[in-house]
């Protein structure tokens, strides 16, 4: 069952249609990217989510049953515009947003000082916020989020600002939430984190979803039937042999060994090529060539344009 | 939800009033209260201890010795003729000013110049004047040749009058009254109402900025309603104001009195007393009573009912606050920096200056249909009223008054809120007037 569902959910605002229609499921414990260009709609659908604005129609389901107002202790929420009273204290202004949350002054300590911590800001506790590093302030505000160890996460661009290093940092301590039992919703344009991280993703373009799934099984959706072929031997005799049903893409070579691109016919099975090949040539790779997840929210949203 | 609130409410009150100009402002306030009542006695009292010597040439020689001494002036009657020596160096005369009489004061009665270096004191040019009229009018009664004359005389200068106002009640009732001290204390209320609707709701509208700028808004908004951090921090920083009032009364009251003991063992004279209240009309009071009665004072605010008057200063100040406050929240979530604030605050800005001037109107007469009028409009009542409150307003105005006041912060923080809730969350956007209204007409959930 989808731990969070959202069904045929509409918003418009004055002027435009900012969600039409738009259904998604996210699976219980699994990290759902959220994926679309600016202006998608995307952030409206995750301020549904967490209450801030309504739905004109549909609704959001949480577990099977529609929001309710306490369900925000369950989300934790860290936006793409964020930020932190400047002349706050970092410790001071933790403990208010954990308490906003719902926790107790005690609980909400005990596990800062744990976080605090983990991610060597300790010695900042004191410190005003307009005294500390952007990354550091990021920091804090990740920690800010996950505190209350919501059963579902909500990140928007949750990298912009990070240094590689502590980009890496919270990939790693996202996965560790995932283990742990969160359900995760990632929202970003960062498609290389999104096939490292994703398990199912939704691109919502001009207010629509319009692709949705496992991120394997979109991007074999999108396959061009290509295979990347390595061996050793004659480059001419085989590509004699093949010309005939197969359309060679492009062709490496590094003295006897050769890395061919090949385009299969749309119905050829993956191993009919494999049946070309004779004993001269030394197999070293066989295998599909699938497009990246860049490739595929570049084709979909460019195909959603000119459809239009 | 409303653990909600008094957390918000808690982070606003504390941060603000843990500031540094919180505190400077509230310890520098009361001094500056102290100071303007006392200074003005302080300068009295200074002025008192010297002796002024004026010369007088009295071309006409009728008026030797008729003008008296007193233990601050010393009058010296000289030779008509050494006036020009004088004149020539008279800062190193030793004296303080000198008098010329230069014809009969009966035919002529601006046949008297007073010449000085310095600026003449009141008390000196009301001590001249006094004895002269005085003898003058002996001599206008000595013409009628009447019997028994110098004890009718010396009986008509010791009458005098000193009105006690009285304001009768409905039931008949009488109360003692002081209009000078009701203009003054109805001058106060309107001035300090004026002053904390701006400077509180000025207060609000940065904090909403600061929100919004600073990008917290977002995260907080996830975990509460819009609502209920706009509520919570208009209601926290109506604490700050309160917190502020208290302390800066008590403090007041401190220092006054304490300022009062020092000056008292000074001086057995009560001349402190008589400047308590710095209007005109009591100066010149003082100085024909010679002395300002202070317990009647204290009898005179009595009669201005202070529980019903305090108890509606509360009332005005939290309603004209909150009317207000919603407003400048409005403004603060519509805005993305403090310069763009000018065209949303003149709207805001126009009730509140008019409200002044109207209360100016007040001060002279209370009870005109106009001030009637404002003082029943939400937008200016709070000002108005209070401007009123010292003269004896109708319960049926004041319970009318303060429920429209009702109705309209309800009406305005509804308003606001559903401005604010759209206008936290636009980043880099130009506002205008159509586009609030867009904002406040979309109705979203």
């Amino acid at each position: 069952m989808s731990f969070l569902e959202s069904q045929q959910v509409v918003k418009r605002y004055a002027a435009h249609l900012a969600l039409d229609q738009v259904s998604i499921s996210v699976p219980e414990n699994s990290i759902f990217g959220l994926l679309g260009p600016n202006g998608a709609g995307k952030t409206t659908l995750i301020r549904i989510i967490n209450q801030i604005t309504g739905p004109d129609e549909g609704q959001i389901l949480l577990k099977g049953h529609p929001l309710a107002p306490e369900d925000i202790a369950r989300i934790g929420y860290l936006p793409e515009e964020r930020g932190l009273y400047k002349k706050m204290k970092v410790g001071e202004q933790a403990l208010y947003l954990a308490r906003l949350k719902g926790m107790s002054r005690p609980a909400a300590l005990k596990r800062l000082k744990y976080w605090f911590e983990k991610f060597e800001i300790q010695p900042w506790w004191d410190k005003k916020v307009e005294e500390l590093s952007k990354g550091m302030q990021q920091k804090v505000q990740f920690i800010v989020t996950i505190l209350h160890e919501p059963e579902l996460l909500i990140f928007d661009e949750p990298f912009s600002g990070f240094d590689p290093i502590n980009a890496n940092l919270l990939k790693e301590e996202i996965l560790e939430l995932k283990k742990k039992g969160s359900t995760i919703i990632f929202s970003t344009h960062n498609m290389s984190s999104v096939e490292e991280l994703c398990d199912h993703i939704t691109l919502v373009n001009n207010g629509k979803a319009i692709l949705s799934g496992p991120v394997p099984e979109v991007r074999q959706q999108f396959s061009q039937n290509l295979i990347e072929l390595e061996f050793s031997g004659s480059l001419d005799a085989l590509e004699g042999r093949l010309s005939d049903h197969y359309k060679i893409e492009t062709r490496q070579s590094l003295q006897e060994r050769h890395k061919l691109l090949i385009r299969m016919p749309q119905d050829a099975a993956p191993n009919a090529l494999l049946a070309a090949l004779s004993p001269a040539e030394h197999l070293h790779a066989y295998h599909e060539v699938l497009p990246g997840m860049n490739e595929v929210f570049i084709t979909v949203v460019n195909q959603n344009k000119t459809s239009r | 939800m409303n653990n909600k609130i008094s957390l918000i409410l808690q982070r606003e009150y504390l941060t603000r009033v843990r500031k540094k100009s919180f505190i400077i402002m509230t310890l520098l306030g009361p001094l500056l209260f102290a100071a303007m009542m006392l200074i003005p006695a302080w300068i009295g009292s200074m002025e008192d201890e010297e002796e002024k010597k004026i010369a007088v040439f009295d071309h006409t020689g009728l008026y030797i010795d008729r003008i008296d001494n007193t233990n601050l002036m010393v009058f010296d009657y000289l030779d008509p003729e050494s006036e020009p020596v004088l004149r020539e160096d008279f800062s190193n005369s030793g004296y303080f000013a000198y008098l010329v009489i230069s014809d009969n004061l009966l035919d002529k009665p601006d046949a008297l110049r007073l010449f000085s270096d310095k600026q003449i004191t009141m008390e000196v040019r009301q001590h001249i004047n006094g004895r002269l009229r005085d003898y003058l009018r002996g001599e206008k009664l000595r013409s009628f040749e009447m019997e028994g004359l110098d004890e009718v005389i010396a009986a008509i200068n010791q009458v005098g009058v000193n009105i006690t106002t009285i304001k009768l009640g409905e039931d008949g009732s009488e109360r003692e009254t002081s209009s000078e001290m009701a203009m003054v204390v109805s001058m106060i209320f309107a001035f300090v109402m004026y002053m904390f609707v701006f400077i509180y709701g000025t207060q609000v509208m940065r904090g909403v900025m600061e929100e919004k700028t600073s990008r917290i808004v977002e995260v907080i908004v996830s975990s509460v309603k819009p609502f209920q951090l706009m509520l919570g921090k208009i209601i926290g920083i109506a604490l700050v104001a309160l917190t502020q009032v208290a302390l800066w009364v008590g403090l007041t009251l401190l220092i006054v009195s304490g300022m009062k003991m020092v000056f008292q063992s000074d001086k057995a004279e009560t001349s402190i007393q008589g400047t308590e209240l710095v209007s005109e009309a009591s100066v010149e009071h003082a100085a024909s009573a010679g002395g300002f009665d202070f317990s009647k004072v204290l009898n005179m605010a009595k009669s201005m009912n202070p529980a019903l008057t305090l108890s509606l200063f509360l009332i005005y100040f939290l309603g004209g606050y909150l009317l207000y406050a919603s407003l400048f929240a409005a403004i603060g979530a519509a805005i993305d920096n403090e310069t763009d604030s000018q065209q949303f605050m003149f709207p805001i800005t126009i009730p509140i200056i008019i409200a002044l001037y109207v209360a100016m109107a007040a001060f002279r007469n209370p009870h005109s249909d106009m001030v009637f009028w404002f003082s029943m409009f939400p937008l200016t009542s709070p000002i108005v009223m209070m401007a009123r409150a010292p003269f004896d307003v109708p319960f049926w105005q004041l319970g009318l008054s303060i429920g429209l006041l009702v109705a309209g912060f309800l009406l305005s923080t509804w308003f606001a809120g559903r401005i604010y809730r759209t206008g936290i969350l636009m980043y880099g956007k130009k506002v205008n007037y159509k586009e609030l209204w867009k904002w406040f007409r979309y109705s979203g959930k």
